[in-house]
C-alpha cells in the first residue's frame, strides 16, 4: 500500500507553509487538497514524510513546485462551449453599451479562458475598448499564460469547442503554428494584464463589469467561498456579471441576495 | 446470501461502475428500500451530456436521487450521482466536494478518488460496491477501503457484462461478498 500523508502531517505542512511562505491553504477543501499533497508526495518519491517536510521548509524552489502541483491547472479554450455561447448572446451585447470594459479572470491558470474571452470580444468588435485582467495564485502559470504560447496538440479540440460556442471564423487564423506550439495573435496581449493574486488572502484591486472564476471555488471550503464571493461583490460594478464553473453556485453564499442568475449557464448579475 | 457476511451498518454506501453497469445501477436503485438510513453515492463513468441520468434514476428509485453538488452535506436516504467530468470527494465533515483536476486512469469521475475519500471520511463504516467495467478503476480504491476496515462487494465477473473491472479488483483483494447484479439491492437493504 502506498505511503500516505496523514491529516496531522498535512496540518503541519500547512502550518509551515503559512509560517515560512505566507500562503494560507487552511481554508481549502481538505479531501481534495490532501489528494493533491499525496499525489506530489508519491510523484517525487519521498521516502518519508519527514523528508518531504524538510524539503518544503528548506528549499524555496521546491515550494514553487509545490504551488504548481497542488493547485489544479486543468483548463481548455472555450471549455463548456454552451457557456461561451451564452456570453456571446446574453452578456456581450450588454457590455457593449459601456465605454470601457474591464474583465477579471480570477484563477486564470495557463490562460486558455483568457484567450477565449479575447476572441469573443474581438468578434463582438469590443476588444479595442476592453482590458482583461488575468490572475492566479501560481506565478508559473501566470508567466505561461502571459507568453501567449500554447501546445499544438489541443488545437483541434479547441477549434471544435470554438465552433460549438458560436464561432464563425477559422480558429487557426488566431494563431501561428510551429514546433508543436502555437503563438496567439500578439495584438491580443495589448488588452491583457497578467499578475499573481491570491483569492484566499488579497483584496480587490479594481472594479469590473465581468468577473470570470470557473472551477476555482470548488477547491475552497464554504467559508472561504463566501469570503471570495464578497471580494467579487466589492470588485463588481452594479449590474456587473459574475461567471462561475458549471457545477459552482452563489446559492449557498450570503452574497447571493445581491445577485440574480441571468442565464441557464452559471452567470449572475449584481442587481444591488 | 448469508446476512452475517456484512455486519457493520454503513455510514455511507459507495458504488462504482463503468461500461456495462448502467443496467445494474438502474435495477439496483429501483429495488432500494425507501427507509435506508444512510446516503448512497454512485460514481458512474459516462459521457458529459445533460444530466438525464438523474431523472432516469429518480423515476425508478424510491429514494431521492440527485446530482452531487459542491459543498452539500450528505443526507441519509439520498442517492448522489457524481456529475460527469468532475471527481467527487467526501470531506471528513461528510459534505461533498467536486474536483476538476486531471483524469485518473483516464477517468473523471474516478471511482478510486471517491472510494479513497469515503474511506478517509467514514473509516470502517463504508460499504463499497464495484460493478461491471472495462478498465482498472476502483481496485486501488477498494484496497484503501479494506485498509480502513470497510466492507466490500464486487460484482461476480461471470455475471458482469464487462468483467475487466471486477476482475482487476479480485486480483488485488478478496471481497466480503461476490454477488450477481440481482442480489446487490438486497445486500444493501438487509441493514434495515
Amino acid at each position: 500500500m502506498t505511503l500516505f500523508v496523514t491529516d496531522e502531517e498535512m496540518a503541519l505542512l500547512l502550518y509551515d507553509i503559512q509560517d515560512l511562505y505566507g500562503y494560507d491553504f487552511n481554508a481549502y477543501a481538505k479531501a481534495s487538497l490532501k489528494r493533491r499533497i499525496n499525489r506530489l508526495f508519491a510523484l517525487d518519491r519521498f521516502p518519508s514524510f519527514a523528508e518531504f517536510r524538510f524539503r518544503l521548509r528548506t528549499d524555496t524552489a521546491y515550494f514553487g513546485r509545490f504551488i504548481e502541483q497542488i493547485t489544479v491547472n486543468v483548463t481548455e479554450m472555450f471549455r463548456d462551449p454552451a457557456f461561451y455561447l451564452a456570453l456571446r448572446k446574453e452578456v456581450l451585447p450588454l457590455l457593449a453599451t459601456y465605454p470601457f470594459i474591464r474583465v477579471w479572470h480570477a484563477g486564470c491558470s495557463t490562460g486558455e479562458e483568457v484567450y477565449s474571452m479575447a476572441i469573443l470580444l474581438r468578434e463582438a468588435n469590443l476588444l479595442h475598448k476592453s482590458i482583461l485582467y488575468a490572475t492566479d495564485i501560481n506565478p508559473q502559470v501566470v508567466q505561461q499564460a502571459a507568453s501567449g504560447v500554447f501546445s499544438m496538440q489541443h488545437m483541434k479540440q479547441y477549434s471544435e469547442n470554438y465552433i460549438l460556442s458560436g464561432g464563425r471564423h477559422d480558429f487557426s487564423s488566431y494563431y501561428t503554428a510551429g514546433n508543436n506550439k502555437v503563438l496567439f495573435d500578439v495584438s491580443f496581449k495589448k488588452h491583457m494584464v497578467f499578475s499573481t493574486h491570491n483569492l484566499a488572502a488579497e483584496s480587490s484591486f479594481n472594479e469590473f463589469q465581468l468577473i470570470v472564476c470557473r472551477n476555482v471555488l470548488i477547491y475552497f471550503e464554504k467559508e472561504l467561498q463566501a469570503r471570495v464571493f464578497d471580494l467579487f461583490d466589492t470588485s463588481l460594478e452594479r449590474l456587473g456579471f459574475l461567471a462561475l464553473g458549471s457545477k459552482e453556485s452563489l446559492r449557498l453564499s450570503p452574497a447571493n441576495a445581491k445577485f440574480r442568475q441571468v442565464s441557464e449557464q452559471k452567470i449572475w448579475r449584481k442587481v444591488i | 446470501m448469508a446476512k452475517s457476511d456484512l455486519s457493520n451498518i454503513p455510514g455511507c454506501v459507495v458504488i462504482g461502475g463503468s461500461a456495462g453497469s448502467l443496467k445494474v445501477i438502474l435495477s439496483l436503485v429501483t429495488a432500494l428500500d425507501a427507509r435506508l438510513p444512510f446516503p448512497v453515492v454512485i460514481v458512474l463513468h459516462r459521457k458529459n451530456d445533460a444530466s438525464s441520468l438523474e431523472h432516469l434514476l429518480n423515476d425508478r428509485c424510491p429514494l431521492r436521487v440527485k446530482e452531487a453538488e459542491d459543498k452539500e452535506d450528505l443526507a441519509p436516504g439520498t442517492v448522489y450521482l457524481a456529475p460527469p467530468d468532475y471527481h467527487l470527494l467526501i470531506e471528513s465533515d461528510h459534505s461533498l466536494s467536486l474536483d476538476a483536476s486531471e483524469k485518473v486512469l483516464w477517468s473523471r469521475p474516478s471511482i478510486d478518488v471517491t472510494f479513497q475519500s469515503a474511506a478517509e471520511a467514514f473509516g470502517h463504516h463504508v460499504l463499497a460496491i464495484l460493478l461491471s467495467g472495462a478498465n482498472n478503476d476502483g481496485a486501488s480504491g477498494l484496497e484503501y477501503i479494506r485498509h480502513h476496515g470497510g466492507q466490500i462487494i464486487v460484482q461476480d465477473p461471470d455475471n458482469a457484462e464487462i468483467p475487466v473491472m471486477p476482475r482487476a479488483a479480485l486480483a488485488r483483494l478478496r471481497p466480503d461478498l461476490l454477488l450477481p447484479d440481482y442480489a446487490m439491492a438486497a445486500a444493501i437493504n438487509h441493514f434495515l
